[in-house]
């Protein structure tokens, strides 16, 4: 019963990622990403990291999607994708030999049971990985300058038309 | 028994991998490209929990996930930032039409 479970969440997940990539109208994708957001925080919280999968469900579902629905709204008519550059069978010939090659050598590494050990994320994330917290401090205030950077609504050449 | 639950969590990351970089080498829309990138971090925020479950550490394994999570944030945030900047420059997103730097 879990493994359906498992793999209903995963095989909708790998679905909406493909409909999301050959998606013509990028606003389509957006939904269908917002999507995938949600089927993997389903599968994380049926792993047991429930704290992770509210995380990548309020982030990657909510605030990712407004996100990119302001960056459509402000690029309007170009939010179009072109027909690709590299031949789609030659992309996909490789990307399935990576794909192949990347299942073999994990596969073996992968036991039929869960080790069973500590679950606490708190001490784990507040005592051994501290630096971390940190990192995160910056890059949050990173964030907040692209904020800024997407909402800034100066137009090259402003400055000069205004001296004049 | 091959089809265990965290074999399809596996089989499910590597697809999720394969699709990603799939679309990464035939998307040219700037905005796209972001997107794609999206769905790559979800895989491999995937990976670091079946990983965390697998060795008995699963509380490092979801901080860990937690970091890439913020990290992942931030690059969808500066990129699009990025690709709105670029369209009002160069008025366009298509990536070869927008590469200024030659040899």
């Amino acid at each position: 019963m879990e493994s359906i479970q498992y793999a209903v969440f995963l095989l909708g997940a790998v679905f909406c990622a493909y409909r999301a990539i050959v998606a013509k109208r990028i606003l389509s994708a957006t939904i269908y990403l917002a999507c995938i957001s949600a089927l993997v925080s389903g599968t994380l919280y049926l792993l047991g990291a429930a704290q992770v999968a509210v995380m990548e469900l309020s982030v990657g579902a909510g605030l990712v999607t407004i996100l990119l629905v302001y960056a459509l709204s402000v690029v309007g008519d170009d939010a179009m994708d072109p027909a690709s550059v590299i031949p789609k069978p030659l992309a996909f010939g490789v990307v399935g030999l990576a794909a192949v090659l990347l299942g073999w050598m994990a596969f073996p590494a992968v036991r039929t049971t869960a080790a069973v050990g500590e679950f606490d994320l708190a001490s784990s994330l507040w005592q051994d990985r501290v630096l971390d917290v940190w990192i995160q401090i910056v890059l949050i205030f990173s964030g907040v300058m692209g904020v800024l950077g997407l909402l800034s609504e100066k137009v090259p050449g402003a400055k000069e038309e205004v001296e004049q | 028994m091959i089809f265990t639950p965290l074999n399809i969590i596996l089989f499910g990351v590597v697809g999720l991998l394969g699709v990603g970089l799939y679309g990464l080498l035939i998307t040219r829309n700037l905005i796209k490209v972001v997107m794609v990138l999206q769905i790559l971090i979800k895989a491999v925020i995937l990976a670091l929990v079946l990983a965390g479950k697998l060795s008995g550490h699963l509380g490092l394994g979801q901080s860990t996930a937690a970091t890439v999570i913020v990290a992942d944030t931030i690059v969808a945030v500066v990129g699009l930032a990025l690709a709105v900047q670029v369209r009002r420059r160069f008025g366009t997103l298509d990536v070869p039409r927008i590469s200024t730097l030659r040899g």
